[in-house]
């Protein structure tokens, strides 16, 4: 705007006509700079310092956990305390969207994810910080590269009479129920075996070891990733799909052929 | 009626009920009203079917046919080369699903086939008459009756079975004792020990420390936490060269630990739990299905194939479903090294009554 009118125009004219250009750019260039140099320190003071973090979560918890929790996570009528449940839980009921709760019900249940990972990882430090309890396992007990068959004996003695041998879930009493374990992050049944959530018995790394958890995800992840070896799995649920199918389908197709055969030839 | 029906059709139809209608008028001591006898309507018009008015059909259906035919024996050759196409990997599972589908699909056109070209030719192209075809009567002539009964007389006569009755008795007598060794043989097919005992004890006993079941490592108190639910057989069961399986089947128990305000024993039982720590058999009361749907906030046991639940908060007493006994409670404790060990045996039979039960 301001080289198009004359009077800044005449002053101008001593100088360099890509002046103004040049100064843009270097406008542009410190003020890009600055930014990435300041988010770049940013970053490094939130690994630093997991001060800020907890006290961040701690803002969160307040803000979105406390009305049932307790100001001070000591729990009241509505929530249970959350003092030792640690980040573990934390990342697990959040992460996997049951907390905060909806309603209260039977069980919570999963639902979009209200917050980002920052903000659950705040709260999971703010969460580890009141007091010790299960931590976030190293990555290479979530790999999903461990022993397939240790694994499916293991699940099939420990987890298989709540989610179904081939992990499609099943009922409880009550109206609750054990969820299907397809599609299920790694870190959320891992999550799940150490802290045991609402109605599911804890499995410490004192009965199941971090290395035979990784095996039972690595079942996990086969059963998910194979197809069923017999062919169409109707949903894995066993008798109740495959007897519907068979007396739907199977007695339809035979009522069929029958009145095929007496049928008159037209 | 049988005129018109020789009418319109002058097919043997007609001429087959006039002869039955004259058949029974002439049965003797039959009360027939003939008035008020409905009349047999006899078969309906023969309606001629595509194939008999038109050439040109009856040349396709013949075509259908024998394409089914064909097609059935391009299966069972396409059967045989999907056998061999997509063999079975033993390392690979994945490869049974496509040998399998192939396989199966050339199968069944092999045999669907030449099943729907056989009914389809029958229907289509063979004759399409309606008849009635009488059944014979199944009592033989008097004169083939009273044959039998005297060749039954003349071998009698000749054998000498009711005369000689010391070779007639003795041959009953070999042959009432002839199933005996078949009797013994069966029976050793039962446990050699007495059952009733074999079912009223298990592998535990005073001392036996509880392990992780399949690995058969020990358990140490200090490892159950709250909330904890442990499947437990008894240490050594791993190792067990013969009758694994059965012993599992009798001494496998659930491990769980609650806090300790939450259980309700009897006082004859309070020494059975440790620190909140109790044992009971894992094998369902009502049919022996293992109970091992375990909720950790309410403390119940779900039985999966009929919805026993059983209440371990109150020594696993029945709270719903056909069950008609409380889960039979393990006692356990430490020994000195910290690992839980059983004190004795069930004090009662595990799993479903049964005939000798004294309970």
């Amino acid at each position: 705007m301001a080289p198009t009118s004359p009077a800044v125009a005449r002053r101008a004219g001593r100088r360099h006509p890509l002046v103004a250009t040049a100064l843009l750019v270097i406008g542009l260039l410190a003020t890009g700079g600055a930014y990435a140099l300041a988010t770049t320190t940013a970053t490094a003071e939130t690994k630093a310092t997991s001060a800020k973090l907890i006290e961040d979560g701690g803002k969160l918890f307040a803000a979105n956990c406390a009305s049932c929790h307790g100001m001070n996570a000591q729990g009241t009528a509505a929530g249970p305390t959350v003092i030792g449940a640690g980040a573990l839980a934390v990342d697990f009921q959040v992460g996997t969207g049951r907390m905060p709760m909806a309603g209260s019900g039977p069980q919570a249940e999963v639902k979009p994810v209200q917050f980002d990972q920052d903000q659950i990882d705040a709260m999971a430090a703010w969460v580890a910080d009141l007091a010790p309890g299960p931590a976030l396992p190293a990555d290479r007990f979530i790999a999903g590269d461990g022993d397939v068959s240790n694994g499916a004996e293991l699940f099939r003695i420990n987890c298989a009479m709540c989610h179904n041998v081939a992990g499609a879930g099943g009922a409880l009493t009550e109206g609750k129920w054990a969820p299907g374990l397809a599609g299920v992050d790694p870190i959320h049944v891992y999550g799940a075996m150490v802290t045991g959530p609402q109605n599911m018995p804890v499995f410490s790394d004192l009965n199941l070891t971090p290395e035979e958890k990784n095996d039972i995800i690595s079942y996990l992840t086969y059963v998910e990733e194979n197809p069923s070896v017999g062919g169409w799995d109707l949903g894995s649920i066993g008798p109740v799909s495959e007897g519907l199918f068979i007396w739907i389908f199977g007695l339809g197709a035979l009522i069929a052929v029958t009145i095929w055969l007496t049928a008159k030839s037209n | 009626m049988a005129e018109a029906h020789d009418d319109t059709n002058g097919d043997t139809a007609g001429k087959v009920v006039a002869q039955q209608e004259d058949q029974l008028g002439l049965t003797p001591a039959v009360a027939v009203v003939r008035a008020d006898r409905l009349p047999n309507p006899g078969f309906p018009p023969e309606r001629l079917r595509v194939t008999d008015l038109d050439p040109k059909k009856e040349k396709q259906a013949e075509r259908t046919i024998s394409g089914l035919f064909i097609l059935s024996a391009v299966g069972s050759v396409l059967a045989v080369v999907a056998y061999i196409m997509f063999p079975i990997d033993v390392l690979d599972p994945s490869t049974i699903r496509l040998n399998n589908m192939f396989l199966g699909i050339g199968i069944t056109l092999g045999l669907l086939g030449v099943g729907i070209g056989a009914v389809h030719w029958s229907k289509a192209l063979m004759h399409g008459h309606e008849l009635v075809e009488e059944r014979h009567p199944t009592r033989g002539s008097d004169e083939t009756r009273a044959r039998a009964v005297e060749i039954f007389r003349e071998s009698n006569a000749e054998s000498g079975f009711t005369r000689r009755s010391l070779v007639r008795n003795s041959l009953i007598g070999a042959a009432i004792v002839a199933p005996i060794p078949a009797i013994v043989l069966f029976r050793d097919l039962a446990p050699s020990k007495d059952p009733i005992a074999l079912l009223k004890n298990t592998m535990w006993e005073a001392g036996t420390r509880l392990a992780r079941d399949p690995s058969g490592t020990p358990i140490k108190a200090s490892e159950v936490t709250i909330g904890s639910v442990f499947h437990v057989i008894p240490q050594g069961l791993a190792e067990l060269e013969y009758h694994r399986l059965e012993e599992k089947a009798k001494a496998a128990v659930l491990l769980m630990r609650l806090p300790i305000d939450a259980l309700n024993p009897r006082e004859e039982r309070a020494s059975w739990a440790y620190d909140g720590i109790v044992a009971y058999s894992k094998i369902c009361t009502h049919v022996g299905c293992p109970v091992a749907l375990y909720e950790q906030q309410t403390h119940h046991l779900l039985c999966p194939c009929h919805q026993s639940s059983f209440d371990v908060g109150h020594e696993a007493k029945v709270i719903f479903g056909p069950a008609a006994r409380p889960l039979p409670q393990l006692p356990i404790s430490v020994d000195d090294e910290g690992y839980l060990i059983a004190t004795s045996d069930f004090n009662e039979p595990v799993g479903p009554s049964f005939w000798e039960r004294a309970l």
